[in-house]
């Protein structure tokens, strides 16, 4: 909205800060200014301004005026438009208002014998042309200008009708089943039962408070004229203008609020206009009102207001002094209230008719602190004698982002969404993904079930800009459930691309494996207590693994007997789809699973002050015969000083020549309290060859 | 290493023992002055000291026991003089280590780049959110959090958005499919903000409350350099008896200084939320130029930063229905909030608010 300062000095005469001290104090009480641009000697600043939703009072150059009035102390000038003798009608022009749900006043002039002309400035208090030039507002005649120019000035909507075209009289209702109207922008409306519309007694004439008619409007042959200056509902108007897709400069001030004391004022000053180019009134103006929507609007009960209330929300000043009654007095009496006094210190306030948005104590003691200054008031901090709660999950969560930085993953953060053939991809439960009603695009039409598709699209976003190694991971919400009730849950995902990376000239980058994922896994579930992990896989036909996983490079993750999660390969499907060519790792954890146990606390247990004896088996395995069963042999053993046992090589004949393969099997054992024996170390040799070896190994000759 | 074998002895007199022992002892001398290395060092010891072989156990064999009884002594005591000798020479080859010539051949090229370990970064959106998590809880706030998929009632009616109010068109709304035939304050929609949390802890916990809210919101907008339909923020709510707007400036103010620097001001503006009465918007002094004017507070010197006010009255009133103690009469708190992205763009000279949902390991690399 543009504001001229030679306008609303017009309306302050006593004004005397220049243009820049005055934006720079309306900004800081809340009527925000953008912009100061100098117009030209003679011709003041233009303002732009950017003022709040609420403050639809102060959309126009009175309303602005009139904070400026209250900052300063100034005398602001009544609005007074002095109209001439009416000659008398027949009868009264009918106005009836039938929604009186929706229409809280109608006021109504007849003009008689205008001439539609060119717009110039007609009398002070009217310089249309010279304020529309500054404004760079287009003229169109002096009708449609009369009109802009009472917005202008007091943000009052007004229209004018082609009296002619208008037969009986004004009527305010809703419409009727299939009604038509053509309004002012030139389009066929068939309206809805639920609009609210001027009408008269044949026909609706304006979608009311929102747009006119086109039949109705005033044209160069236009002679005699019909004033509406009305007062409409909120929300009536609201739906009105959001059926027909419309938002105007009047459904704007509808919708937020309208002086209901305006209209009269407002009419006045388009009549004048008018008038100022030939023409009469012909007859008093007719003025209908409800006085239900009078009784919540201009004519509210009286607000109760203590200056200890005031004191209760607004705290301490910088200034000893502070905020006293005559301050509450003084700012409020300038915005337009009326203060009755109602014991010591308090008020009973009547609010004017154009601060709808004021309607509470706590709205006059905002209105207070605002005038008053709000960097006029103290810092202090509140005094607090509670405890700080961490949430149950702060630990786990804060543990699991060690765990995957610490492994040189770093933290991503992706859409919420994803498209529909990525939900079903990657949802857990099939069929449980919720679409959007209003998605920003198709690809972000679901909630994301899982963080696979985000994790998936940066990797590629990543290889695609040839950055070739990746290591990423997020902590994210998925959601599950239907549109009519959507389940919520954290979940934990990483993957990873390309190699370890060079990390000095003396090490060679490594290509990252199955296995430097899964020991990620195997780092994240040791900050957990957890009794046993396991890791399996299933064939193809069960349908349990993932899609989005290579079916035999895949592992469910299995803690105390629950599935926390899936990691393994990206299947080269999904791969080729998204023209990645690298193998993709990728992996998601169900971490509300893990959030449900409790962090492991380490124990520390005796160290041996005993050699260590290392000894390495070199074994020769049937394929069929994985790590797994070589590992619960040796746990079965329950041997004390088998202290540790562990793959250290495992070899396939590259050509698989085979069905067999070669694995070397270190293990360390140590006593807490002697020097191992040499037939005691015989004797756990042999106990190991022989579990081994039942397990499926034999020892190569 | 000294090999040839001791000598016999050819008189017994001073100084022919003299002569012997000082040539024993330039042996050791010279064959110490080489050593480099534990494994000589020990191959030295053995040679001199070794109890079987060694050279002082053969002139204990040879000279000692084939010296005369009036010579013994004699013998003795230079033998003992040139043991404590060889034994001094082993200590200081032992403790000398090896020759400056021997370490000079491992010499190493110290200016290659060190070998560095693989470290992750965190998000700067989880760092943002962190820390000001920290300087809240140093305030005396816990963190709450609540869903990201609302109701109407939570997003929108129970922060004093009414159904049809002009203000809900200041937030774009994403919202979920299949609504339409639901009573308006039951249809799910994405949070349009974090303050729908303060709402659902008014419910569970009488006052005084003192919370902070980190969380991802969503919005239906464009997307541009600064704008991202996914954004992050973190709210704030104190309630608590006699909680005072100068009480908002000062927790505000000491905040930022917590988060941007001691130098930093604030200043506070009316402002509009229907959630809150009075609103402010708050401005924090530019912390690239301190408030000179440069091109990133626009010439102002301010850069405008998060909104806040005292909670309205009407929110307590939708709070009371669950926990009465929320009665506006009595106690009175305030709340605030502010997006995450803008302040880490901030710290962190970020100039595109994409940057933080792509995933680049470049972006992301320099934050570790």
């Amino acid at each position: 909205m543009k504001i001229l300062t030679k306008w609303i000095r017009a309306y302050l005469p006593a004004l005397s800060v220049d243009d820049h001290k005055l934006a720079e104090d309306l900004t800081l009480r809340g009527i925000a200014v953008d912009g100061v641009y100098d117009l030209g000697p003679g011709n003041g600043s233009l303002l732009e301004m950017d003022v709040t939703t609420n403050r639809v009072d102060a959309m126009n150059h009175y309303g602005v005026a009139r904070e400026a009035a209250t900052i300063y102390g100034v005398d602001l000038k009544k609005l007074d438009f002095a109209l001439p003798a009416a000659q008398p009608a027949a009868a009264p022009f009918s106005v009836k208002i039938e929604a009186e749900d929706a229409c809280g006043r109608f006021t109504a002039r007849v003009l008689r014998n205008v001439t539609i002309a060119d717009t110039r400035d007609w009398f002070p208090g009217a310089e249309v042309d010279t304020y529309f030039k500054l404004l760079e507002q287009k003229k169109i005649s002096n009708a449609v200008d009369a009109s802009n120019f009472a917005w202008l000035a007091m943000g009052q909507p007004t229209h004018t009708f082609d009296l002619d075209k208008i037969e009986g009289g004004i009527v305010v209702r809703r419409a009727r089943k299939g009604e038509k109207l053509k309004t002012l922008d030139g389009i066929e409306r068939t309206l809805d039962p639920e609009d609210l519309v001027v009408a008269d007694h044949a026909k609706p004439l304006a979608l009311a408070g929102v747009m006119g008619g086109w039949d109705s409007m005033i044209t160069p042959a236009t002679k005699n004229v019909l004033v509406e200056a009305a007062w409409f509902d909120p929300i009536a108007v609201r739906r009105t203008a959001r059926r027909h897709g419309l938002h105007t400069d009047a459904s704007h001030r509808f919708e937020r609020g309208a002086d209901f004391n305006a209209a009269p004022l407002a009419s006045a000053l388009v009549c004048s206009i008018l008038l100022a180019s030939g023409g009469h009134i012909e007859g008093d103006l007719v003025d209908v009102r409800v006085p239900a929507i009078e009784a919540r609007t201009a004519a509210r009960k009286p607000v109760a207001l203590a200056l200890s209330e005031v004191h209760r929300h607004l705290g301490t000043t910088l200034d000893a002094e502070g905020i006293i009654a005559s301050t509450v007095e003084t700012v409020l009496t300038a915005l337009g209230c009326v203060l009755a006094p109602a014991g010591d210190a308090a008020w009973s306030v009547t609010l004017p008719s154009w601060r709808l948005d004021v309607e509470r104590e706590i709205d006059l003691i905002e209105e207070i602190a605002r005038v008053y200054g709000y960097n006029r008031f103290a810092n202090t901090l509140p005094a607090f004698a509670g405890g700080v709660r961490a949430l149950p999950f702060v630990a786990a969560e804060a543990a699991a982002r060690e765990t995957l930085r610490a492994a040189g993953f770093h933290e991503a953060i992706s859409s919420t969404f994803c498209s529909a053939a990525e939900a079903v991809l990657t949802a857990p439960q099939p069929g449980q993904s919720v679409p959007l009603g209003n998605p920003l695009s198709e690809e972000a039409g679901m909630l994301r079930p899982s963080l696979v598709p985000g994790m998936l699209a940066m990797v590629g976003g990543n290889l695609h800009r040839d950055i070739a190694d990746v290591r990423l991971f997020e902590l994210g919400t998925v959601f599950s459930g239907t549109t009519e009730k959507v389940e919520e849950h954290p979940a934990l995902a990483f993957a990873a691309a390309g190699a370890l990376p060079q990390q000095s000239a003396l090490h060679a980058a490594r290509p990252l494996d199955f296995y430097d994922i899964k020991g990620v896994v195997e780092q994240l579930l040791a900050r957990f207590q957890l009794r046993a992990v396991y890791f399996d896989r299933f064939p193809p036909e069960a349908g349990l693994t993932p899609a989005w996983l290579h079916p035999y490079r895949s592992a469910r993750i299995v803690a105390d007997g629950i599935t926390v999660g899936w990691f393994g390969q990206l299947h080269p499907v999904e791969a080729s789809v998204r023209k990645l060519k690298d193998a993709v790792l990728v992996g998601e954890v169900y971490i509300d699973r893990l959030y449900k146990l409790p962090l492991r606390k380490p124990a520390a247990r005796e160290l041996s002050r005993f050699q260590p004896v290392r000894r390495d088996f070199s074994l020769v395995l049937d394929e069929s015969v994985a790590w797994e069963k070589i590992d619960q042999a040796l746990d079965g053993l329950h041997l004390p000083e088998l202290v540790d046992w562990r793959a250290r090589e495992v070899f396939r004949d590259p050509k698989r020549t085979t069905q067999e393969y070669s694995l070397l099997l270190g293990v360390t054992f140590q006593a807490p309290d002697r020097t191992l024996r040499d037939d005691e170390l015989q004797s756990f040799q042999s106990q190991v060859v022989e579990a081994v070896g039942k397990a499926g190994a034999r020892l190569r000759s | 290493m000294t090999t040839e074998a001791i000598p016999t002895l050819s008189s017994f007199d001073a100084a022919a023992l003299d002569r012997a022992f000082a040539a024993l002892d330039a042996q050791a001398t010279h064959a110490a002055s080489e050593l480099s290395g534990p494994d000589a060092v020990e191959a030295f010891r053995l040679a001199w000291l070794g109890r079987k072989q060694g050279r002082l156990k053969a002139v204990q064999d040879l000279w000692l026991k084939a010296a005369p009884v009036d010579a013994k002594k004699s013998l003795g005591q230079r033998f003992n003089a040139l043991k404590t000798h060889v034994e001094s020479l082993l200590d200081q080859a032992a403790g000398a280590g090896p020759s400056d010539a021997a370490l000079a051949a491992e010499a190493i090229d110290i200016t290659l780049p060190g070998t560095r370990r693989l470290l992750g970064a965190e998000h700067p959106i989880t760092k943002t959110l962190n820390e000001l998590i920290s300087v809240f809880a140093a305030l005396g706030y816990s963190v709450g959090v609540g869903p990201e998929v609302e109701t109407d009632f939570y997003n929108f009616e129970s922060m004093n958005f009414p159904p049809g109010h002009p203000a809900r068109d200041t937030q774009d709304t994403l919202v979920v499919a299949n609504q339409d035939r639901r009573p308006q304050r039951d249809r799910l929609l994405m949070r349009t903000h974090t303050s729908p949390v303060q709402m659902r802890t008014m419910e569970l916990q009488p006052p005084p409350v003192r919370i902070v809210i980190p969380g991802k919101v969503h919005r239906n907008d464009a997307q541009d350099a600064t704008h991202s339909p996914i954004f992050h923020q973190v709210e704030g709510l104190c309630v608590d008896t006699n909680i005072t707007f100068s009480d908002l400036k000062g927790t505000l103010d000491h905040a930022m200084k917590a988060l941007f620097g001691s130098s930093v001001k604030t200043r506070f503006f009316p402002s509009f939320f229907p959630f809150t009465e009075p609103s402010a918007d708050v401005q924090i002094s530019c912390i690239f130029c301190g408030g000179k004017g440069c091109r990133k507070c626009k010439q102002s010197g301010w850069i405008e930063l998060l909104g806040c006010g005292m909670v309205d009255p009407a929110v307590f009133a939708f709070a009371a229905e669950k926990q009465p103690a929320y009665d506006s009469k009595k106690i009175s708190g305030f709340a605030f909030g502010m997006g995450v992205e803008r302040i880490a763009m901030m710290k962190y000279g970020i100039s595109e608010i994409g940057q933080f949902y792509a995933g680049d390991m470049r972006f992301l690399g320099q934050f570790a």
